[in-house]
């Protein structure tokens, strides 16, 4: 597979550090080489043709050829052959990126202009860093608390839209030890070019240090705040945490990850998004049996920050 | 009309500034397009020259450019660049002159449908051009021409003036579509069936029903967006409930058709280009015809392989990725067939055979990588990037301007009844089209690099290709202003042309150069297909 590696070395890709990049890049070799041959054939025939034909007298006479069945079946049948192969090709790749793993190590993103701000789970905040440990599944839970960003690591081959008012996953297992550059690649405005992060992935050991070390002290982690949080706002006066108990509200008790019914009989995954929308705007969807109307909304009453904390508050409750 | 007395063609049967104001003669308001046209591309063309000197450098601000003064510059110049280059440049570029011009003139009607409002749509145009390029004067739009919530709901407050002039500028495009629509179906001269056609009015019938189609989809949702921003709506704003990804859906339902109506149009030119001087019959009219109509209708359900990382579904990204893919079929079948159709021909080197060559070269690198970005996870990592940037300045510039220019040349004799000078022409050829791969080549491994699309400054690993990019710019600059010398200097000066210079055999070469007013003195009887060269 010499020519295929060939390929590689051309396609001026940055560096992989992922298994999925490695993937990505076996598929845009494969496409680069197909390319060029179309091109060679398309390009080639035609610089042929011009200098093997170029006119000879002012009055040539030329073919009259109108046309091909045979022919212009297969210039039709071939290449979309060749389209449907790299679309499945693309969507085998494309669905291992978009299958969140099981147990990951999840890291909470916010994108704001112009930089990224990370939370780890134990309360260390940091700015335009993030540090993984190697060979570990990580899943980034972001959302933006302005307009939309894009969250782009290019030596991972990976790309997600940062979304206001909800959120957005990613997930990767880097494989390799270093620092990579994180791009926003959507539009956000002024020092959107500025809005450039490092990701540094390290050994378990020195992400554990520096996940310690970092750590400021009395800095709760995010599901306590979230408790707190909780409290404060005396969410539990109609939600059970710990047992099904149904108060006036339905329980939240085991409730992450599993399905829900509501009022009009559709099923909902309760995922991040759909507790914060409950949060937000309770009233867009009332889980069957309860009535409408009951809970108040906490639109604009919770930074983006404390809803990250709620979230994984009710996301622990096991 | 006591104006006949004045002169035997169309440009002097009437003379004054107010005669070409008030004219409904299809050919002077295709030239009116063309004025306007071209004035909107020097802008558009001066900003883009700025764009790529800012990007000559990294840390431009302290270093050597700095030519633009920060980032908010940066990013106004980068917006009306775009926004000029697609609303009023790339989309009514061909269809709005020469189609206008020649539509009427191939299938030898006297005029399109209805002459007036042809012309109220050259008014549309130039109405929603001065509303949008008016903010340029209070605070300056810097949402980029997509105008992606909630950026733009936040942004300065001219956003709204921008998108309303975008709005006047699209009902310029869909009354050009209905008259073309009205004009190919009842029209036609005696015998000239749909399947005698010229290709290119196959092309802007086509062109014709996407604009028809999906204009109006833009309209409501630029409409949505200056409710949002007066009146606070929240259809896509978060804050107000909305979401800011319907916004993309409704934008890419329209601009994604609206990319065929930039490139379809310029396929039928390459089309008579191409069988014209090969002298030869165009290899399989009706797959070329009938792929036409294909594109058109696919291209209403692909908007989605622009949102691969919106957030879309998985299932969504899977589809669109499939659809797409089918769009690059009769894509290809027109490739096959224009090479194949110089096969045993009689091939001349005249300057608009050259751009059409070029546009072949140019189609060809933007079509396969269009096949990359169909692709899924190859999306993913090129989305945003300059990868994009430089796959559809392939299409468009490298496709739509070089047919555009290779249209124009062509046509040009017919049009003012004068030549141009041949090597001025070729010359200018020569540098647009080194200029062009000079600039966008890199951009390719650039974007395969990493580097993002709208960066006003970057990293120093992509200072090399980018500088290479900057010099290409000036090339294609340099090749733009001797074409336009070359066009001045055959209107001033151009020796007579003859009715039919190029040995063509549409109709529109039957009538003397310039043509007169009402195009045919007798109406043409049409006998036989229209590349008949045996």
């Amino acid at each position: 597979m010499m020519w295929f590696n060939l390929a590689k070395a051309q396609s001026f890709m940055p560096s992989q550090a992922t298994e999925i990049a490695k993937q990505v890049d076996n598929l845009y070799g494969f496409l680069l080489i197909i390319s060029l041959i179309s091109c060679v054939i398309v390009i080639g025939g035609m610089i042929y043709f011009v200098f093997k034909y170029k006119r000879k007298t002012a009055n040539d006479k030329t073919a009259y050829i109108s046309h091909s069945t045979a022919l212009e079946f297969l210039w039709s049948f071939i290449p979309l052959v060749i389209f449907l192969f790299v679309f499945a090709w693309g969507w085998y790749v494309y669905h291992q990126m978009r299958a969140m793993p099981q147990n990951a190590l999840e890291i909470n993103v916010l994108g704001k202009q112009w930089a990224w701000e990370i939370e780890y789970k134990n309360g260390y905040k940091a700015v335009n860093e993030i540090v993984v440990p190697i060979n570990t599944d990580v899943k980034l839970l972001m959302t933006s608390s302005d307009v939309l960003h894009s969250f782009f690591v290019p030596s991972f081959r990976i790309k997600q839209d940062v979304i206001p008012g909800r959120y957005t996953a990613v997930w990767f297992n880097a494989d390799k030890l270093g620092e990579f550059h994180i791009f926003c690649a959507e539009y956000c405005g002024t020092t959107h070019s500025g809005m450039i992060g490092r990701l540094k992935v390290v050994s378990l050991e020195d992400f554990n240090k520096y996940l310690e070390e970092g750590q400021e002290e009395g800095a709760l982690p995010l599901a306590k705040r979230g408790e707190k949080l909780f409290a404060l706002k005396a969410c539990a006066s109609c939600h059970s945490t710990d047992s099904d108990a149904v108060k006036v509200g339905p329980s939240l008790f085991k409730k992450f990850g599993a399905e829900s019914v509501m009022d009009d009989g559709s099923k909902v995954k309760v995922d991040e998004n759909h507790l914060r929308e409950s949060i937000l705007e309770p009233n867009k969807h009332i889980v069957k049996g309860f009535p409408k109307g009951v809970m108040p909304t906490f639109q604009g009453q919770l930074n983006e920050n404390e809803l990250n904390a709620l979230v994984e508050y009710i996301k622990e409750m096991k | 009309m006591a104006s006949h007395a004045h002169g035997d063609n169309y440009i002097n049967c009437e003379k004054g500034l107010w005669s070409w104001l008030t004219t409904v003669d299809h050919k002077r308001i295709g030239l009116l397009y063309m004025i306007t046209v071209m004035t909107f591309f020097l802008i558009g063309g001066i900003m883009a020259l700025l764009l790529r000197l800012e990007l000559f450098a990294p840390n431009a601000v302290q270093g050597v450019g700095g030519v633009l003064k920060d980032g908010n510059v940066y990013n106004q110049v980068m917006t009306y660049h775009g926004a000029i280059m697609v609303f009023m440049v790339i989309i009514p570029g061909i269809p709005a002159i020469l189609g206008n011009f020649f539509l009427p003139l191939q299938i030898g009607a006297k005029d399109v449908a209805f002459p007036r409002i042809n012309l109220l749509s050259w008014y549309c145009l130039m109405a929603g051009a001065t509303l949008a390029l008016l903010t340029l004067f209070f605070n300056k739009v810097d949402t980029g021409w997509t105008f992606y919530t909630p950026y733009s709901i936040r942004t300065g407050a001219s956003t709204v003036l921008m998108v309303l002039g975008a709005f006047i500028m699209g009902m310029s495009s869909i009354l050009t579509g209905l008259n073309f629509i009205v004009t190919v179906h009842k029209l036609r001269a005696p015998g000239m069936t749909m399947h005698r056609m010229p290709l290119f009015v196959w092309a802007l019938y086509a062109t014709a029903i996407i604009q028809m189609l999906a204009t109006p989809v833009l309209a409501i949702t630029l409409l949505l967006l200056a409710a949002e921003r007066l009146f606070g709506v929240g259809v896509f704003d978060p804050k107000l409930g909305g979401d800011p990804v319907l916004f993309q859906h409704f934008f890419w339902f329209y601009s994604h058709p609206a990319v065929y109506i930039m490139v379809i149009p310029a396929m039928g030119v390459v089309s008579e280009l191409i069988t014209t001087f090969s002298r030869k019959v165009i290899f399989g009219y009706t797959a070329i015809a009938y792929s036409s109509l294909g594109i058109a209708a696919v291209s209403f359900f692909v908007w989605g392989h622009h949102m691969f990382v919106s957030g879309q579904s998985e299932t969504a990204g899977i589809v669109f990725s499939f659809l797409t893919m089918l769009v690059g079929v009769p894509t290809a079948i027109k490739m096959f067939n224009w090479v194949a159709t110089m096969y045993k021909g009689s091939i001349s080197f005249d300057t608009p055979m050259l751009y059409a060559l070029g546009f072949l070269f140019l189609f060809a690198i933007g079509g396969v990588t269009g096949i990359m970005l169909a692709t899924l996870p190859i999306n993913v990592h090129f989305h945003d990037t300059y990868f994009v940037v430089s796959h559809f300045h392939y299409v468009m510039v490298g496709g739509t301007l070089m047919s555009l220019m290779g249209g124009f040349f062509y046509w040009f004799p017919k049009m003012f009844g004068k030549m141009y000078s041949d090597s001025m022409a070729r010359m200018s050829f020569v540098f647009t089209f080194i200029g062009f791969n000079v600039t966008f080549f890199p951009q390719f491994i650039l974007g395969a690099m990493g580097m993002p699309r709208r960066y006003f400054d970057y990293i120093p690993a992509f200072e090399q290709l980018n500088k290479i990019s900057t010099v290409g710019s000036w090339l294609i600059g340099i090749g733009f202003v001797i074409a336009l010398i070359t066009i001045i200097q055959g209107l001033r000066k151009g020796e007579k042309a003859p009715a039919n210079p190029w040995g063509s055999k549409t109709l529109e070469w039957t009538v003397q150069s310039p043509p007169p007013h009402h195009n045919f003195d007798v109406e043409p009887v049409v006998t036989g297909g229209p590349y008949e060269y045996r």
